[in-house]
């Protein structure tokens, strides 16, 4: 009998465990977030991770955002021939890049490169003490470590995002006049008039919420990380992992929003 | 009201899990006075002063420093009281992102008392005052050895002229000669400050050195309390047993705990 109720009783825990670790990232949320508004204000380290997010990233992000916006281009082409509608393709590279893949795929790229470095840098900053050195000199380590990171990561993506935008179309472009042979003037004459400005909206936003989660996940895991160097790999792989499934997650929530009417 | 201790601790306990590290702690420190605290691995010498510091928060009993129990005062007030600890990590926790001027002038900057120029002019001071040259201030903590490390430590440790400085094992892993010299240096320090010092060690010479008074912990309590200079001939079986480093006696080492 117990045999039987061994699943349901893990899974049962499963979800207790997973609901009290949402809830202990939301308090953690807020209280980074609080402390962006309250002063001392830590200019120095909010400028040192606003450079780090956008300025450190933009190579990863842009080769990432070309090569999407060139396969669009090829995927669409070799589906859309058949049917003679070619002249869609430029309509199709521009929205699926400006409303999904440039956030999401610089969230994912933003994940990998600088959430895992927060948490890796927070995590051993809990091993060896340091965050606790911090308190005992006058300063608040959320306010001193965390509230910068929530803010450089919540403003840099949307601006690493627009250029992904702008070099995701690139990418198509190049593919549909170099390749497909297309008119230059005419597949951007189809981009523009096709985009509208709420697709750039959606796509600022979404960069924003991204960005946030982020940074939020390699603050978290990072700092509450424990036990050596073994903790600070795991800080580094959950931070990853986790930022990942929400981008992916609330990138269907803002979908749903914005567009589902 | 000379009388009144500068820290109080009374009947502290503080549980991880099943284990039971701090089981009933009863410790005075009096005022401008230190306070050596010896006890074997693993006795929760370091969870000791951490609960002072707020950074563990214990399960049971008081913090009383000046009189008042920090444990049930405001965040902010809390804060302010342990804005007037200086502490010496166990492993240096200096900040490795930052140079070791930047380390030394921490608690400075944090307080907004000074510009950058002065912090960093001062950073050379205290630097020099613990034996280092002021060009150290623009190496890493990871370019230092590890004594430099315990000397920069102890520089960001007093830098704001703390009323209470804790000390984990300042001299553990370093060569005789240089422990030596960083126990005159905390001596220094603390009766140069006026400050209330406790210091966790392991070493019998250094804690003589350091300490006016000795405190000894074993199984989360407090069994022995003396005069640092009598250590040696304390007439406490455990305290015995530990300072002479015998084998045999009443302290049965606990492999597994
Ligand atoms: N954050 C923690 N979580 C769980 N257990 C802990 C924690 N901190 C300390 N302990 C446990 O408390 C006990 C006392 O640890 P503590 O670091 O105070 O020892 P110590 O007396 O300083 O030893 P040492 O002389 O080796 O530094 C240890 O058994 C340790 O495993
Ligand atoms: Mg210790």
């Amino acid at each position: 009998m117990t045999d039987l109720l061994a699943p349901v009783a893990l899974t049962g825990r499963g979800f207790l465990v997973a609901l009290g670790m949402a809830g202990s990232i939301a308090i953690f949320g807020a209280r980074g977030i609080s402390h962006i508004f309250r002063p001392p204000f830590y200019v120095r380290l909010f400028v040192r991770s606003f450079v780090e997010f956008a300025y450190f990233s933009l190579p990863v992000v842009a080769m990432t955002a070309i090569f999407s916006g060139m396969v669009i281009a090829l995927q669409s082409y070799a589906g859309f021939a058949k049917y003679g509608a070619t002249s869609a393709i430029a309509n199709i590279v521009v929205v699926s890049v400006v409303r999904e893949l440039a956030p999401v795929l610089a969230g994912l790229m933003v994940a990998g490169r600088v959430g895992a470095a927060m948490a890796a840098e927070l995590g051993t900053m809990r091993v060896t003490d340091q965050i606790d050195a911090l308190t005992t000199l006058s300063t608040n380590p959320m306010k001193y470590l965390v509230a910068p990171r929530l803010l450089a990561g919540t403003l840099a993506l949307p601006l690493l995002v627009l250029v992904a935008d702008i070099l995701g179309v690139m990418g198509g472009w190049l593919v549909g006049t170099a390749k497909l042979g297309f008119n230059s003037h005419i597949y951007l004459q189809n981009t523009f008039d096709f985009l509208q400005s709420m697709d750039v909206v959606v796509s600022v936003a979404k960069a924003a919420v991204f960005g946030f989660l982020v940074a939020l996940m390699g603050c978290y895991h990072g700092y509450n990380s424990r036990g050596g160097a073994v903790g600070v790999g795991a800080a580094t792989t959950n931070a990853v992992v986790s930022a990942s499934i929400l981008i992916l997650a609330f990138d269907y929530v803002l979908t749903e929003l914005f567009f589902a009417r | 009201m000379s009388a009144q201790p500068k820290i109080r601790i009374r009947g502290l306990t503080k549980q991880f899990g099943d284990k039971r590290v701090l089981d009933g702690i009863d410790l005075d420190v009096p005022t401008a006075t230190s306070m050596v605290v010896i006890g074997g691995s693993g006795s929760g010498k370091s969870v000791l002063v951490k609960c002072i510091l707020g950074i563990i928060e214990p399960d049971d009993g008081s913090i009383e420093i000046d009189g008042k129990d920090v444990l049930k005062l405001e965040p902010a007030a809390q804060e302010a009281v342990r804005g007037e600890i200086g502490m010496l990590f166990q492993n240096g926790a200096l900040f490795d992102s930052l140079p070791v001027w930047e380390n030394v002038a921490f608690g400075l900057l944090a307080r907004h008392s000074v510009t950058r120029e002065q912090a960093r002019a001062r950073a050379g001071e205290i630097l020099t005052e613990v034996g280092l040259a002021p060009s150290v201030g623009d190496l890493y903590p990871a370019e230092l050895s590890g004594g430099m490390q315990k000397r920069v430590g102890l520089a960001r440790a007093i830098a704001a002229k703390p009323a209470m400085l804790f000390f984990d094992e300042p001299t553990t892993g370093l060569d005789p000669i240089m422990g030596a010299v960083i126990d005159g240096l905390i001596t220094q320090c603390v009766k140069g400050l006026g400050s209330t010092a406790i210091a966790i060690t392991h070493d019998m010479a250094s804690a003589r050195r350091i300490g006016d008074q000795a405190a000894m912990l074993y199984k989360g309590r407090i069994v022995w309390q003396g005069e640092a200079q009598h250590l040696m001939d304390s007439g406490n079986e455990l305290v015995d047993q530990f300072t002479h480093g015998r084998r045999e006696g009443p302290i049965q080492m606990e492999l597994r705990r």
